[in-house]
C-alpha cells in the first residue's frame, strides 16, 4: 500500500517510485533513479507481456528477418533491483490516494509517479475492416512478428497505407523481399509530414526508383474482405481497386492517455502537459510535485521555439527526457534541470541513411547546403522567419553535430557557409508542410500551441475531414 | 549479453561491424548507409563486441551492467536445465 504522502518525501532517495510504461522511456528513467542514487522501492508497470525491447528495428531489421525479434530485447544498464509488474495495463490515476488502478483490479501505491505510456498504432478508421485478416498495424514485437510470417508467405501485392518513416521502412523492407508494394500517400510526396513536401520528392523519385507503386495525393477509401473475413481487395480515391492479401496501416499513432481520463492532471488527446523540468500540470495548470512525465506521451514547452510546447516521438527524445525526468524526481529546487534537447531521429530505407535534427515541422523554406541530390549524399536546412529551425541529412551522418550548433544558436537563415562541397548556386525552395493536425501525418515531432490547455490546432470547420485518413484532400496548400 | 547503440551519435565509422561482423552491419551498400545491430549477441561473441564498444570512436554503444548481466544467464541456464 501507499506510504503517506508528506512533503519531506520530496527530493528524498527513497520511498517508492512507480514508474507506468515499461519500454525505452520507463527503462531509462529506472537506470538514471538508481544511477543518481534512488535506494528505495522501484516498481515499472507495462503492459506488454515482455521486458522492454527496442522498436526501430521492428520495420527494418527484424521485418527483413536479419534479426529475431527476441534478439531486440533491451539491455539494464544499471541493476534495477525493480519490481516488473508486465503483461497487464494500467487502467487509472487515483492521484489523491496516491495509486494506480491496474486492469485486472490490482493497486499499487506509491510516492512518485513517472508517467511514460507513450503512443499506440492509430487502428484503421473502419473497426470492421480493420477486423480483416491481413490488416495490420505495426507497433510491438508481437505485430512485427505477425507481419513478418505474412510477408514471408509471398502474398501477391502489399498495400501500405501512409508513407511516413513507418509505412515507409515498411515499403522498403518489402521492396527487399521482393515483394509487389503500393503505397498511397494523402499528401504530395512520402515524409511530408516530418520533412516537407520539398524534401518528400527526394523520396518519392527514391521509392520509385526501387520499385514502389506510390500513389500520392491518394487515400485508401474502404478495404474488402471474402466470406471468410480475409482481405482481398482496397479501393482506393484515385478509382484504382487493388487485389491485395496484406495492408498495412501506417497513420502515425494515438497517446496513451485514456486511463489519465478524470484523474485532474492535463492530459487529452495530444499528451500529457508538463513544465521543463518534466513535471506534470494539474487540470487548473498548476504544477505538481510528485508527478512526472517522459517520452512519446509528453507535451512540454520547448525554450528554443519560443516556448511552444512539444509532442515528440523520437527514440532519443525519450532517453533524454526520461534521464531528466528521473533526475527531477530525486532534486530539489537547486538541482532540477530542464529538459532541452533538440528533436533528433534517423531512419533506414532503400537503402539510404536519413538523419534529422531540430523541428523541421515549423520552417517555411528549405535549402541545400552540402552535397547533392543525384548523388543521394546531401544535407539541406530549414528556416522559419530567418533562422535556422532543423536539418536533414541523407548519407551524411557525420554533418549534423554542426546544424545542431546552428540550430542552438538561433544562426540566421539562409547561413553563410563555406562547405566545400556546397553547391554553386543557393536556392530556397517552400519547405511544403501539410496543415497541422492533419491525422495521416506522421511527424514525428510537433508545435501544440503556447500553452497546457491550448486547443488543439486544428481548424474546426474541417477538423472531421482533416482527421479521416480515408478522405481525399488533394494536395495541401504550402504554408 | 545485450547491449545498446545510440543510432543518432553513431557515425557510421564502422570499428564495430570491423570487430564484430556478425553482430553489426550496414543496412545497405554504403557504409553510410545506417547500422544495425543484434541486441542480444550469444556470450561467446562477447570479447570482439567489448572491443567494438571500447574502440567506438563516438562512444554509442552500451553495454549491459555485469551484475545484471551474470545474474541473467544464471537464470536463463537454471530455466533452460529445468525445463
Amino acid at each position: 500500500m501507499s506510504a503517506p504522502h508528506s512533503t519531506s518525501m520530496r527530493g528524498a532517495t527513497n520511498g517508492h517510485v512507480v514508474i507506468v510504461g515499461a519500454s525505452l522511456a520507463g527503462l531509462r528513467a529506472a537506470e538514471t533513479l538508481r544511477q543518481e542514487g534512488f535506494t528505495g522501492h522501484l516498481t515499472l508497470i507495462g503492459d506488454e507481456p515482455h521486458e522492454p525491447y527496442d522498436r526501430p528495428p521492428l520495420s527494418k531489421a527484424v521485418l527483413t528477418g536479419w534479426l529475431a525479434v527476441e534478439h531486440t530485447a533491451l539491455p539494464q544498464r544499471r541493476t534495477l533491483e525493480a519490481e516488473w509488474l508486465l503483461g497487464v495495463p494500467a487502467a487509472a490515476l487515483d492521484v489523491p490516494n496516491r495509486q494506480v488502478h491496474l486492469a485486472n483490479g490490482r493497486r499499487v501505491g506509491f510516492d512518485r509517479l513517472l508517467i511514460a505510456t507513450g503512443t499506440r498504432a492509430r487502428p484503421w478508421a473502419d473497426p470492421e475492416q480493420a477486423a480483416l485478416d491481413g490488416v495490420f498495424t505495426l507497433r510491438t514485437r508481437i505485430d512485427a512478428a505477425r507481419l513478418r510470417e505474412r510477408l514471408v508467405a509471398g502474398p501477391k501485392r502489399v498495400l501500405v497505407i501512409g508513407g511516413g518513416f513507418t509505412g515507409s521502412e515498411v515499403a522498403s523492407v518489402c521492396r527487399e523481399m521482393g515483394l509487389a508494394v503500393t503505397l498511397t500517400e494523402r499528401s504530395a510526396t512520402p515524409l511530408a509530414g516530418a520533412l516537407g513536401q520539398a524534401a518528400g520528392t527526394f523520396f518519392l523519385v527514391l521509392q520509385r526508383q526501387h520499385g514502389v507503386d506510390l500513389r500520392c495525393d491518394t487515400t485508401v477509401m474502404a478495404l474488402e474482405g471474402d466470406s471468410q473475413g480475409k482481405l482481398r481487395r482496397a479501393r482506393l480515391s484515385d478509382g484504382d481497386e487493388l487485389d491485395v492479401e496484406v495492408a498495412v496501416v501506417a497513420l502515425g499513432s494515438l497517446r496513451n492517455t485514456e486511463w489519465l481520463q478524470g484523474a485532474g492532471l492535463a492530459a487529452d488527446a495530444r499528451g500529457v502537459v508538463c513544465d521543463g523540468a518534466c513535471r506534470v500540470f494539474d487540470a487548473n495548470a498548476v504544477v505538481t510535485d510528485d508527478f512526472f512525465v517522459a517520452g512519446d506521451v509528453a507535451r512540454w514547452p520547448h525554450p528554443l521555439y519560443d516556448g511552444e510546447f512539444l509532442m515528440v516521438e523520437h527514440w532519443g527524445n525519450a532517453v533524454a527526457q526520461a534521464e531528466t525526468a528521473a533526475h527531477n524526481m530525486l532534486a530539489n529546487s537547486t538541482t532540477r534541470r530542464a529538459h532541452t534537447s533538440l528533436p533528433a531521429f534517423w531512419s533506414n530505407q532503400f537503402g539510404v541513411n536519413i538523419r534529422s535534427v531540430g523541428l523541421p515541422p515549423i520552417a517555411d523554406t528549405i535549402m541545400v547546403t552540402q552535397g547533392s541530390v543525384n548523388e543521394r549524399r546531401v544535407v539541406a536546412v530549414y528556416g522559419q522567419r530567418g533562422r535556422i529551425v532543423a536539418a536533414v541529412a541523407v548519407n551524411k551522418p557525420r554533418s549534423l553535430p554542426a546544424y545542431q550548433a546552428m540550430i542552438e544558436a538561433h544562426t540566421p537563415f539562409p547561413p553563410e557557409l563555406h562547405a566545400a562541397d556546397g553547391p554553386a548556386e543557393l536556392h530556397l525552395l517552400p519547405a511544403g508542410f501539410p496543415r497541422r493536425g492533419q491525422a495521416t501525418h506522421d511527424a514525428g515531432a510537433m508545435p501544440a500551441g503556447a500553452g497546457p490547455s491550448s486547443p488543439a490546432p486544428v481548424p474546426e470547420g474541417e477538423a472531421r475531414a482533416w482527421r479521416d485518413p480515408r478522405v481525399p484532400l488533394g494536395a495541401p496548400p504550402l504554408e | 549479453m545485450r547491449i545498446v547503440v545510440d543510432l543518432n551519435r553513431c557515425q557510421s565509422y564502422g570499428q564495430c561491424v570491423y570487430f564484430a561482423p556478425t553482430v553489426f552491419r550496414f543496412h545497405g551498400e554504403l557504409q553510410e548507409a545506417g547500422l544495425e545491430y543484434d541486441y542480444t549477441p550469444s556470450d561467446d561473441l562477447q570479447t570482439q563486441v567489448r572491443w567494438a564498444a571500447a574502440t567506438c570512436p563516438v562512444q554509442a554503444i552500451s553495454l549491459e551492467d555485469r551484475e545484471t548481466s551474470t545474474k541473467r544467464t544464471t537464470q536463463q541456464t537454471q530455466k533452460d536445465g529445468g525445463s
